[in-house]
């Protein structure tokens, strides 16, 4: 890098393989671990280039049992260790979700505070890239339905690169959820790791007419729907939820108050999902301030098919999160 | 609380005229309502003995609560109960919801109905623009902002002004109007009231409006289809017409009081009541009948210098008749060209209970009328 090039496009794939970088710089216990994380630079490709960098003892490759790496994870971490385990998709970490339920979000609980359990687990979730109904599944509602778990979701290069520093630095297990429509989605990244919390939501874009809640993957649909919208004079804000639990009641209140309309957008299922957690809460806290129905664009409640034509019908579309937008504003609905 | 008017949902006892232990008989005033429509004088519907009042002046009830209880008269003897309501034709409650939402009532969003009370806005007469019809937030501080901005004109009646947006909002959602006009000349109408008013002293003589509302009263009693309510259950055509006559308030507003069985009354009785109908109007003093019995209306904007009104349905009424002014102007009558004295009639009735040709047969019904002066 010269100094010219001092802000170079990177992809969030990188920005996530910087905050590791400086993560491991930073702290002699942070480990990573997971698998063909190591020589194969991880199923994504993302810790690519790290086990020459820092070596096989902070960077290992597991066998093929996710319970077992977790556990071991959970293990470390209680014995002082800062682990960052990396699990291949969420769909695999239903392999792991004895250990990350029963023992991650319970032992800090049930010790008294004794025995708290600072580990962080990234996963990728999602769909899009036609891997089919086993490895395109967003479960991170489910994990934002377990007390004792923080539940995050990166969606810019400055969260995918920042979020692992403040996971870290939090005494409880932190589960981080990077989307695999992202990976290659290229930005501007200033050159230092400034930190960033996990613990606010982050208004993307404002807006006056609707309030728009996303996350992770969804919301460059979202931004996108949004500008359409504003073609035509609705206004859409476009609120990134990053972290998933606990939800950032304040910031997601204060913008329906100010829109008096709210539009989830979901990659996962509406069926008892996180948009119903999300469109109750509203209701709870904002009922008199809705003009409209809470309206919510989820995933077609299918297992993700794998014809790609398919995949793009079951998923949230932009065309989808237009329409649904013009319901909450229009009288033709 | 009797309904006085199709959209009134409350009213205001200013005072009571009666005490308990008095004597009241039918159609004595018993107590001040304050409505949209100004302060109005209630009358009992029924003889007795006041045994109770139950609401207290300067208390805000809804339409049908109970606001005294009177003891029947021992020559007719009763058990005692709640003041009637309903007096002359009771016009249907409001049905302001449209079509669409019928099933489940109006739809309000939450926002629309917490600012609606915050703003004192009668959300029922709201037309909503939401999804699914609803009304929303900002359907709400348009009607406030149309009241404030009518507010100038009209100082402290802002609330009738909102009676007529909900009145007049309501007739043009639900009534398909039909619109039919007709040039009548007025020379043998005017040549009778000529001869009538020289021989009368000038309180006695008559205006030509009375003509007016005695032809159209009498075609309105003629043809059943346009005097009476346009109810849940259809049309339901009044026994006798009560006409309503639109009076313009000094300091903005309108009110359209009704002159009872006008079909029956002699002109001289009619031009008396019409007076005393506006004098009172102006003053504040309306009866709670003559209020809310209209079943029929006329307007009249002559005064004012234009040809032709196209009135609005009062609803739940079916029909209303407009009189522009009456000029001069060139007129064939036996091949010749004659200036005669032209007044334009219109009439304004639901198509859901008549169809253009029998409103083309009652139109020609008051030209022939007016046409028979000393007939009338």
């Amino acid at each position: 890098m010269t100094p010219a090039d001092a802000t170079p496009l990177v992809t969030y794939r990188e920005a996530l393989r910087e905050g590791l970088r400086d993560a491991l710089r930073a702290d002699p216990r942070v480990f990573l671990m997971g698998e063909d994380v190591g020589r194969y630079g991880g199923c994504y490709a993302v810790t690519k280039s790290l086990l020459g960098e820092f070596g096989e003892e902070r960077i290992r490759d597991t066998p093929l049992s996710e319970s077992a790496f977790v556990g071991a994870g959970i293990g470390a971490a209680l014995g002082g260790l800062r682990p960052i385990v990396e699990i291949m998709t969420v769909n695999f970490s239903l392999l792991a979700l004895d250990q990350i339920v029963n023992n991650a979000a319970t032992l800090c609980h049930m010790s008294g505070g004794q025995c708290p359990v600072p580990l962080v687990i990234r996963m990728a979730t999602g769909a899009g890239r036609q891997l089919a109904a086993q490895h395109s599944h967003s479960f991170e509602g489910w994990y934002a339905h377990i007390p004792g778990l923080r539940i995050v979701a990166p969606a810019t290069l400055e969260d995918a690169r920042g979020m692992l520093g403040a996971a870290l630095r939090c005494p409880d297990p932190v589960l981080i959820f990077e989307h695999i429509g992202l990976l290659n989605m290229q930005g501007e990244l200033t050159a230092a790791n400034t930190p960033v919390d996990m613990d606010h939501a982050a208004v993307r874009r404002p807006g006056r007419d609707i309030t728009l809640l996303t996350y992770g993957g969804s919301l460059y649909k979202s931004l996108e729907a949004a500008t359409q919208l504003a073609a035509d004079g609705v206004e859409v804000e476009v609120v990134d939820l990053r972290t998933l639990r606990p939800l950032d009641d304040a910031l997601i209140m204060d913008s329906v108050r100010r829109t008096h309309r709210a539009l989830i957008v979901d990659e996962g299922w509406r069926s008892g999902g996180l948009s119903a957690e999300l469109g109750t809460r509203i209701v709870e806290q904002a009922f008199y301030e809705l003009d409209a129905p809470i309206a919510r664009v989820c995933t077609a409640e299918v297992p993700i098919p794998y014809p790609k034509h398919l995949e793009d019908a079951a998923l949230p579309s932009v065309e989808r999160i237009v329409a649904a937008a013009r319901t909450l504003v229009s009288r033709e609905s | 609380m009797p309904s006085l008017g199709a959209d009134m949902v409350a009213g205001t006892l200013v005072e009571w005229r009666i005490k308990p232990g008095a004597s009241v008989r039918h159609g004595d005033v018993v107590a001040l309502i304050d409505t949209e429509k100004g302060i109005i004088d209630i009358e009992s519907f029924e003889d007795g003995i006041v045994e109770k009042l139950v609401v207290q002046p300067g208390t805000r009830v809804p339409v049908g609560a109970t606001l005294a209880f009177f003891q029947g008269e021992p020559s007719a003897p009763q058990a005692a109960g709640p003041m009637q309501a309903a007096g002359p034709p009771t016009p249907a409650p409001p049905t302001a919801a449209p079509p669409a939402a019928a099933r489940g009532g109006k739809r309000i969003s939450p926002a629309a109905r917490a600012k609606a009370r915050e703003l004192g806005v009668d959300v029922q007469g709201i037309e909503g623009t939401g999804p699914q019809g609803a009304v929303t937030l900002s359907d709400v501080e348009r009607a406030a902002a149309g009241v404030r901005a009518a507010a100038p004109a009209a100082k402290d009646r802002s609330g009738m002004r909102n009676a007529i947006a909900a009145s007049m909002s309501r007739s043009k959602r639900e009534i398909p109007h039909y619109y039919l006009q007709l040039a009548v000349d007025l020379r043998a109408a005017l040549d009778w009231l000529e001869t009538f008013n020289a021989s009368r002293p000038v309180p006695e003589r008559l205006l030509t409006a009375v003509l007016f509302n005695k032809a159209a009263a009498r075609a309105a009693a003629e043809r059943p289809g346009f005097n009476g309510y346009f109810g849940p259950r259809g049309f339901e055509p009044a026994s006798s017409v009560h006409l309503g006559v639109a009076i313009a308030l000094r300091g903005g507003g309108l009110v359209a009081p009704a002159i009872l069985n006008a079909e029956q009354k002699p002109l001289p009785v009619l031009m008396r009541e019409l007076q005393d109908l506006v004098t009172r109007v102006r003053a504040g003093h309306m009866r709670g009948s003559e209020i809310a019995s209209a079943t029929i209306t006329v307007t009249s904007l002559g005064d004012e210098g234009v040809d032709i009104v196209y009135p609005i349905i009062h609803p739940p009424q079916v029909a209303i008749i407009g009189f522009g002014s009456v000029v001069e102007r060139p007129w064939a009558v036996d091949g010749r060209i004659e200036a005669r004295p032209i007044v334009n009639v219109t009439l304004a009735a639901d198509h859901r209970v008549t169809d253009g040709r029998v409103g083309a047969q009652f139109l020609a019904r008051i030209r022939d009328l007016l046409m028979q002066p000393a007939d009338l």
